[in-house]
């Protein structure tokens, strides 16, 4: 309690911060756990029960130094074999914003892991060692952060150190990953260079780099921007609830409960309810109690509409005029999150955001390896960590937009009727801003594992 | 005060939530998922904070309609007459259904035996699976945070329960974007968690924000307490203090409620909302590693409970 002038200040300043999330991809090799366990540890976010749990659990197992990689492997599967099986999420907060990390483990294996911890995330940290640069594994953790369309990537040079803190080895990884980057779609990417170990530009600006003028990884992270320009999304409601208080007061209230996905929503504004097409207008909108003008994006709301129409669960509410097209054609990239396989022809459950309906499995027109962007046609089925492109017909029409235009009206889940297995993860339209980095491979017919 | 706009430096657009709008909004995406996809959902209700917030999250999500939830309590027969005298009052006020789980009944018709250590948090297991299945409850809304403990870390929002209630963490659905599988068979429920992301600092700074009543223990008060195993135990009728421990009367307040007999007080001066969050902000402790016992027997004790069933 020795700083509670500074605890103060920071009271004051918690009450304001937002909130960002980020996911981080790497192995052990990488310095990932060095480059978390610093940023938890220098913001204080690792307490003194958690760092005491963590050096006796280090002895125990024969090492010196505690190793940050137990605070996060919390799984006795994880501790005892040394590895991280899953996503972990950390919590930590600076006076300026409050984060939450979904670190996942890097190697090919665990796509399925960075996948999902990609899919919430506002930014993206990729990890690279200064003394091997761009390799298979980085370009393929650039992939996914394309694929997941993750607004902001972050190339965290690591191991300056070991290369004498040079400007010219940085820059020229840097200009390497940016336009590989650059070239898969991602809109924004910043590279810093760091030690981990040494602490340089993690938390603090390094003494060792002078030639660097931009933020330290924590800067960037607590400055980024958490939300785009609204104005110019296709706005986008999906019905959870009808909330009907059928009270003596209220008899006839039926609101729309639901969080907005995308854009605004205005009273007044003309609306149109989707696969229906029955329109109305916002009559009002109800803030969680606080009765607004407008909301938006991610808020959760009450809509309340001038006409009494059929809407229930699962339909969208989307302004008149900007209604995307409805289909039971859609044509996504999937990647595959269970252990039992997709196949060609298999009947699934399709999860788009509150509507579920039956779909089949039409086509795998191709698999993707992320390392190197090249496409093998055909491949029959695809297994668990897999990335391909499908055909999967509904037996009801869906109001999905391209991924690419909207991540949460895009994206949808493939799951397996039988014992409600989450099977594949589905990003509908294009895999990448651009065709042209995509190559194609024809396989040697029946040997394509 | 649900304003959402807050200009952070320059950096956010105007649309940007603040930290606490958007963990509030994601609960109640979570609470209204629950209420639109399963049968028969149910709060797990102690009279903790984070339950209470959990509700009053509940109450927003469905304003002006009541929560389509009931709520269940698993009474230890050890719990603070203070949290109990809170919960009936909450329960009476907003006009809820609760059910009781009682682990006292259980010991009673030796259906559970006392342990030697007189810790009852492991025994709630059996009379919480044992409602879950009598009510055919499918989905459980649990308080936990991903923040308290490491095996929490790698919780899902949806926590898929076979008919025993047991927890397989190499068996859990990968959860992307906001799109939560909710399918299970019957017999099996989800465990639902919408304070996955919340911090402890984020449920104070809540609390205050929205001006949310709690116990009374939750501030500092005097209390006659003896030291066991390092922490503050409440002495009482419940099996403490023993012969070689000592009592004395101290200024606590207590971080968690749970069982008297393994959730310790904490020295405190702290006698309202805005101290509580200054002591949280300064405190070098996880609330865990403060206040309770039944988590520091072992690397995975936490894991182990929730693999049989616990919260």
């Amino acid at each position: 309690m020795s700083n509670s002038v500074d605890t103060a200040v920071q009271l004051a300043d918690l009450s304001a911060t937002t909130l960002l999330r980020f996911a981080t991809a790497g192995s052990v090799d990488d310095g990932k756990s060095t480059l978390v366990g610093r940023l938890l540890h220098d913001s204080k976010s690792v307490l003194t029960d958690q760092l005491e749990a963590v050096e006796a659990a280090s002895l125990k197992r024969g090492q010196e130094a505690p190793d940050l990689a137990l605070l996060t492997d919390g799984l006795r599967a994880e501790r005892e074999q040394g590895i991280t099986i899953d996503v972990a999420y950390r919590y930590f907060a600076t006076p300026r914003r409050r984060f939450i990390l979904a670190d996942t483990p890097g190697h090919v294996q665990y796509t399925r892991n960075m996948v999902t911890g990609a899919s919430t995330a506002d930014l993206a940290v990729v990890l690279v060692d200064a003394r091997n640069g761009v390799i298979e594994q980085t370009r393929r953790h650039a992939a996914v952060a394309a694929l997941l369309r993750v607004p902001h990537v972050v190339l965290a040079v690591n191991k300056m150190d070991l290369v004498a803190y040079e400007e010219k080895v940085f820059a020229s990884i840097a200009e390497e990953f940016t336009a590989y980057a650059s070239e898969l779609g991602v809109p924004e990417i910043t590279a810093i260079p760091i030690s981990a170990l040494a602490g340089d530009n993690v938390v603090e600006p390094s003494a060792n780099m002078d030639w660097y003028g931009g933020p330290t990884v924590l800067e960037h992270l607590e400055t980024v921007p958490v939300s785009h320009d609204l104005t110019s999304c296709h706005a986008r409601l999906p019905v959870q609830y009808v909330i009907r208080p059928q009270t003596a007061e209220l008899p006839d209230y039926r609101g729309y409960a639901g969080q907005i996905a995308a854009g605004t929503f205005r009273v007044g504004e003309p609306v149109t309810v989707l696969p229906s097409g029955r329109t109305s207008t916002v009559a009002g909108i109800d803030l969680l109690g606080e009765s607004v003008d407008v909301a938006w994006t991610p808020q959760s709301v009450t809509l309340l509409l001038a006409d009494d129409i059929d809407i229930s669960r699962g339909d969208l509410i989307v302004p008149s005029g900007d209604a995307p097209a409805t289909t039971q054609d859609v044509e996504a990239t999937v990647c595959h999150v269970a252990d039992q396989p997709l196949t060609v022809g298999q009947r699934v459950l399709l999860k788009h955001t509150t509507r579920t309906v039956k779909a089949i499995v039409k086509e795998i027109e191709s698999r993707l390896t992320l390392d190197d962007l090249s496409q093998h046609p055909n491949p029959g089925q695809l297994v668990a960590n897999d990335i391909g492109r499908v055909k999967v017909r509904t037996a009801e029409p869906l109001a999905l937009d391209a991924y690419a235009d909207s991540r949460r009206t895009g994206s949808f889940l493939l799951i397996d009727p039988a014992d409600g297995t989450t099977l594949a993860a589905g990003m509908a339209g294009e895999s990448f801003a651009t065709h042209k980095v995509l190559t194609t491979v024809e396989d040697e017919e029946g040997w394509d594992f | 005060m649900t304003s959402a706009i807050t200009v952070g430096e320059g950096v956010d657009s105007p649309y940007a939530l603040s930290h606490l709008d958007a963990l509030e909004s994601e609960a109640v995406h979570i609470f209204r998922e629950v209420a639109g996809e399963f049968e028969r959902p149910v709060i797990l209700f102690s009279g903790g904070k984070d339950s209470i917030v959990m509700l009053h999250l509940a109450l927003k999500a469905f304003a002006p309609a009541a929560v389509p939830f009931t709520l269940l309590h698993v009474d230890t027969g050890h719990n603070f007459p203070e949290v109990l005298a809170y919960r009936d009052r909450v329960v009476a006020e907003h006009g809820l259904r609760l059910h009781v789980a009682s682990v006292q009944d259980y010991i009673d018709a030796g259906k559970l035996r006392e342990r030697p250590d007189g810790t009852r948090n492991p025994l709630q297991t059996l009379p919480l699976t044992e409602a879950i299945q009598q009510h055919r409850f499918d989905a459980v809304f649990g308080g936990g945070r991903r923040d308290e403990e490491k095996a929490r870390a790698k919780e899902r929002v949806f926590s898929l329960r076979d008919e025993f209630s047991q927890w397989d963490p190499r068996r859990q659905r990968p959860e992307l974007w906001q799109l939560y599988n909710g399918r299970h068979a019957p017999g099996e429920h989800v465990r639902v968690f919408p304070l996955s992301n919340w911090t402890e600092l984020d449920v104070w700074q809540y609390i205050a924000r929205e001006d949310i009543d709690l116990p009374q223990i939750y501030f500092a008060h005097e209390r006659e307490v003896f030291k066991r195993s390092g922490m503050w135990l409440t002495a009482g009728e419940w099996g403490g203090p023993k012969a070689d421990e000592s009592v004395e009367t101290r200024l606590v307040r207590y971080r968690t409620v749970g069982d008297m007999s393994c959730t310790g007080a904490v020295d405190s001066d702290a006698t309202t909302l805005d101290a509580v969050i200054t002591e949280i902000a300064a405190s070098r402790l996880t609330e865990r590693g403060a206040t309770r016992a039944d988590d520091k027997m072992s690397e995975a004790a936490m894991e182990d409970r929730k693999r049989e069933g616990y919260f």
